[in-house]
């Protein structure tokens, strides 16, 4: 259906983002293809070196998930900040992903997991990092006619290191700011994803290469990342939460994320 | 506009309607159905007011289409309340004043119960958590929190 010409559909999965643009009328397609009840979407499976999700499993599932609690704490650690038990219920990870909401908590994980979305269409299925899916605010590489099927993330190695801290101002708001930190034992191959501080989730590429380099979570290396990634961010103006504090919560951030990892 | 004839089950009665594609299921139950437990607070899924059970979870009524419930089991407040333990949390409730107007009083029990099956002996900060997603703009929660551990203490002992 999304693939006829003439036709300004939308699709709903969980909704809950959707939904509140339809009651305020900002959205209006002409038609919605709900594709909630597409099972085979809903099913997270163990692969060779991977873990693939489907697109419609939801927060509470993923919350819920015995293999995924194991193999991306992460993960875990950020769906307690998604809204509320009542929106995780419904919400799931392709909806969430699609949206492409700058603040979103599972885009940055998906960054710092090195993840791939699985784009399929009538045309045929493709496969796109996390790196080059977001491409802005609620802006994604998904073409008209296609949908996010799944997000494959490889499995890490075996005593790595996965952080997930946002700031909110209440329990379940968007986030102001955040991170994902995930790395190996000893902070080795450090990949550090923002979220709230720029159009679309991103890689700190600068203080993670600081990171490698120090090799080390202690003294001054701290103060030298910490220092870093307030160079590195640049927020968007905005009145209530100017660019400096939005920098600062992330420098806080950082500093709290290695202080955990200190011995 | 388009209309779907759906089926469901609501606090344990089948249902069948025809309901406009783009009805909210807490607008179905309200106006369709007459039940008028369930609040239309903020549109947005923020404030919990219209919290319903959909198949066994809670879920925003209006993040939710009619159609979408299409073959499911709803549950209101009006029909989740007579089991003992919705009961022991409208008791606390009224004897420690955890409501006054009302209007979230609904979402707040149903999401209350929730909580106390998954965990029944959550922390105060626990149950603040999982009530953060159910706006009560007259008790300044202190009373809603009490009112959850009096029933979580005394089912306990």
């Amino acid at each position: 259906m999304l693939a006829l010409p003439g036709e300004d559909g939308a699709i709903i999965a969980g909704g809950q983002s959707l939904l509140p643009l339809l009651n305020f009328r900002l959205a209006a397609p002409s038609c919605l293809i709900d594709i909630g009840r597409l099972d085979e979407l809903r099913r997270i499976v163990e692969g060779d070196g991977y873990i693939e999700i489907g697109g419609l499993v939801r927060h509470c599932e993923l919350a819920a998930s015995a293999v995924i609690g194991e193999a991306f704490p992460l993960l875990h650690q950020a769906i307690g900040h998604i809204a509320h038990p009542g929106v995780r219920h419904r919400g799931t990870l392709g909806g969430s992903l699609a949206m492409a909401d700058p603040a979103g908590e599972l885009g940055a994980c998906c960054l710092a997991l090195e993840g791939r979305m699985s784009l399929q269409s009538v045309r045929g299925q493709r496969w796109v990092g996390a790196e080059d899916f977001f491409t802005g605010i609620y802006e994604t590489a998904l073409a008209g006619d296609e949908i996010l099927t799944a997000v494959r993330l490889p499995r890490r190695g075996p005593g790595g290191i996965q952080i997930f801290k946002e700031v909110a101002r209440r329990r379940g708001d968007f986030a102001l700011a955040g991170l994902a930190l995930v790395a190996g034992a000893n902070l080795s191959n450090p990949r550090l994803a923002l979220l709230g501080v720029a159009d679309r989730p991103v890689l700190a590429a600068r203080t993670m290469a600081l990171l490698r380099e120090d090799g080390s979570a202690m003294g001054s290396a701290v103060d030298r990342a910490v220092a870093q990634i307030g160079k590195e961010v640049d927020p968007a103006q905005d009145p209530a939460y100017p660019p400096a504090y939005r920098r600062h919560l992330v420098q806080v951030l950082l500093r709290r994320t290695l202080a955990e990892l200190s011995p | 506009m388009k209309a779907r004839r759906i089926s469901l089950t609501v606090n344990g009665e089948a249902v069948a309607c025809e309901v406009p594609v783009r009805l909210n299921l807490v607008d179905f139950l309200r106006h369709e159905l007459g039940l008028t437990g369930s609040h239309v607070g903020c549109e947005q899924g923020a404030c919990g007011a219209c919290t319903v059970l959909l198949d066994g979870q809670t879920v925003r009524g209006c993040l939710v289409l009619a159609v979408q419930a299409d073959g499911a089991t709803v549950e209101t407040i009006e029909g989740a309340g007579f089991d003992d333990l919705l009961a022991d949390l409208r008791a606390a409730f009224h004897r420690l004043n955890a409501l006054q107007c009302g209007f979230c009083t609904p979402g707040m029990l149903l999401t209350a119960q929730e909580l106390l099956v998954g965990n029944p002996n959550p922390s105060r900060a626990e149950i603040r958590e999982y009530l953060s997603g159910n706006f009560c703009r007259c008790t300044g929660y202190q009373a809603i929190v009490d009112a959850v551990e009096a029933v979580a203490v005394a089912r306990a002992s």
